[in-house]
């Protein structure tokens, strides 16, 4: 158990070092690069700006600037971003927390309302609240997550309910303590995007719950629970369920991922400084310091994310935990 | 007294409407205490159907009960609310299926499996003692081991014991087998018949027993009933009917026997195949597949009728 676990870990280095190695390539096949917006700009001489780009090995060609890259990242530098003059892990860590409340918050979201509607469709199936679940689904899968953050933009600014942009009011810019009033602000704040963002995961994770329980509530096992006298609840609760989460835990391990990485189209949206926004701005200005790192990181924890579905998969099955 | 368990005129469609296809056509069975009956038939002529339906375990839809009784101790369970319905499950029926591995649920450890029917109908027994008293019952080897075990670390035969386990936890009087055999390889079929027979015989129950092999009917059955295309076409005691099978779909069926120590060629099969449900013959729904059809088989269905004693026969020309 402890070697295959550790084997699995060793699986993620490879993995990393050609993830990286992919993004140095990608990077150096877009046109221009972080200083070519300057070479309009009368003030900065042609000398400068060769000086800049040497200093950020810009003038090597990709591989070596992958090398140099390399060799300060194993020594857990992962160097200066181009665009804010300050260590990319600092900046990452300051983006870190948006990033994981909105997630989080989506997650539990998407999840405590799934789960249970999800269930509550199988047990009643092609009754009105399957139909109604269907509905709801399909609505979900068929509106693009940037239409309905529009919306949720639209409905903000023309009810005045929600505010329309940023994690709190303008007011605590600054402000370095926190009061009742403060985390109000903030949840308010969180509201629309989280939800926004949970209606794009909540679909899926509805009806993954539902097809599941449906089929093992055709299983022989369940018939044979019933056989036993067993009440309906306890059939489908203890038999039926404990059997139909396999798969979900598999989903529930990618989410994970999300947590830490940060939502593209969302976070720009609700202009929300998240790292998923960071990696979006960093890609735009050619900062690649910062776009590797983000993109590092959003592998490793999809990896690390996965490494966690199939823990919790053994955790839950027998059949998995006890394979020779 | 009532029998055990009484069959009255069954009539079970699948679906309504003008897509209601009908798996049960009027089936009758008397099963006394202490007797085993035996329901032959090939896949699909309804007899899992009839099984299931005792406990009314078939999903209603796309079930639906059309005609007739099923009385248990004679009290109508077609008619009984879901409490009433969840004693007699387990309680005074218990059930083992076709395949073991599945009809155990396998993230569940044996013990946290075969407690349950124990806590529900025998709550004073439920004990880790009562539970190594059953499977030793069932004979399987360091039950206290085996209690905390997953289903896939035994094998098929020790899984489909622990079924009858679980099965005879509640004392019932009725232990229905839907082919508790066909999963099995010989050698553990063999053994699984004995033991069902020994605890017949030590705990005084009655097995209905559901098989297509009507090879195995001698060794266990006191009473026989073939079914056809969602009827019984011929109901005897065993004996009489391996010895003299009156309908013509029996006697086709026991030529398709192979038996032990006697040089024969090849084995008869049985001319056709068995009609869909809905798609049933005209007249005698055997007809088509008949090697002894007279004229009239195709126009009239015939009856189930006393050809002799406490023997029952769908078929005129049985003589």
């Amino acid at each position: 158990m402890w070697t295959y676990l550790f084997q699995r870990l060793l699986h993620m280095i490879p993995i990393l070092i050609g993830v990286s190695l992919l993004t140095f390539l990608l990077m150096s096949l877009t046109p221009g690069d972080y200083y070519s917006k300057l070479e309009n700009n009368p003030q900065i001489t042609k000398e400068k700006l060769t000086q800049l780009r040497a200093k950020a090995h810009l003038d090597r060609p990709w591989y070596v600037r992958y090398g140099y890259w390399m060799k300060d990242a194993l020594r857990g530098d992962l160097g200066y971003s181009l665009e804010y003059k300050i260590p990319v892990s600092e900046l990452i860590v300051m983006r870190l927390w948006n990033t994981f409340v909105l997630a989080l918050a989506a997650l539990l979201i998407a999840w405590l309302v799934a789960l249970p509607l999800g269930i509550w469709a199988a047990v009643r199936k092609d009754s009105w609240v399957d139909r109604g679940c269907a509905m709801i689904a399909f609505l979900g899968l068929s509106i693009p997550e940037i239409l309905l953050g529009l919306m949720a933009l639209l409905f903000a600014y023309a009810s005045g309910w929600f505010p329309v942009s940023g994690v709190e009011s303008n007011r605590y810019i600054g402000v370095e303590d926190w009061d009742a009033a403060r985390v109000l602000n903030r949840l308010h704040h969180l509201t629309l995007p989280a939800l926004v963002l949970a209606a794009s995961s909540l679909a899926g994770i509805m009806r993954q719950m539902r097809s599941n329980l449906l089929d093992t509530l055709r299983a022989d096992y369940v018939t044979a629970a019933r056989a036993r006298g067993l009440s309906e609840g306890w059939v489908v609760g203890k038999h039926a369920l404990r059997n139909a989460i396999n798969p979900l835990l598999t989903i529930f391990g990618y989410s994970l991922a999300g947590l830490l990485s940060g939502a593209f189209i969302i976070e720009n949206i609700f202009s929300w400084p998240g790292l998923g926004r960071l990696t979006l701005e960093a890609l735009t200005s050619q900062d690649y310091r910062l776009v590797v790192a983000t993109v590092v990181m959003a592998t490793g924890l999809l990896m690390v994310g996965n490494f966690i579905a199939d823990l919790l998969l053994a955790w839950s099955d027998p059949r998995i935990r006890l394979r020779e | 007294m009532p029998p055990l368990l009484e069959i009255q005129d069954l009539k079970l469609e699948f679906g309504t409407g003008s897509e209601a296809l009908r798996a049960l056509d009027g089936v009758s069975l008397v099963l006394e205490e202490g007797q085993t009956l035996c329901l032959v038939g090939e896949s699909g002529c309804g007899k899992s159907v009839t099984a299931l339906s005792i406990a009314q375990l078939l999903p209603t839809p796309p079930a639906r009960y059309v005609g007739g009784r099923i009385l248990v101790n004679g009290h109508n369970v077609l008619e009984m609310d879901k409490g009433s319905l969840r004693r007699i499950r387990g309680g005074t029926v218990g059930y083992i299926f076709q395949e073991p591995g599945a009809s155990l649920n396998p993230v569940y450890r044996v013990g946290e499996q075969l407690i349950e029917p124990l806590r529900l109908h025998r709550p004073a027994a439920a004990t880790e003692k009562e539970m190594v008293e059953l499977l030793k019952l069932v004979g399987i080897p360091e039950p206290e081991l085996r209690l905390r075990d997953y289903p896939h670390q035994l094998s098929g035969g020790m899984q489909q014991r622990v079924m009858i386990a679980m099965a005879l936890a509640a004392q019932p009087k009725l232990l229905i087998a839907d082919e508790p055999t066909t999963a099995l390889d010989v050698t553990i079929q063999a053994q699984i018949l004995e033991l069902l027979r020994d605890l017949k015989h030590r705990l005084g129950m009655s097995i209905l027993l559901i098989t297509h092999n009507l090879g195995i009917v001698g060794d266990i059955a006191d009473r026989v009933a073939v079914m056809y295309a969602g009827q019984v076409v011929e109901e005897a005691p065993a004996d009489q009917l391996l010895r003299r099978p009156m309908h013509p779909y029996t006697r086709a069926l026991m030529r398709s026997v192979p038996e032990l120590g006697r040089e024969m060629g090849r084995l008869e099969a049985i001319a056709g195949t068995v009609p869909a449900v809905g798609a049933f013959p005209s007249g005698c729904r055997f007809h088509p597949r008949c090697p002894v059809v007279q004229p009239d088989c195709s126009q009239k269905a015939p009856a189930l009728i006393e050809a002799e004693p406490a023997c029952h026969v769908r078929c005129p020309h049985w003589k």
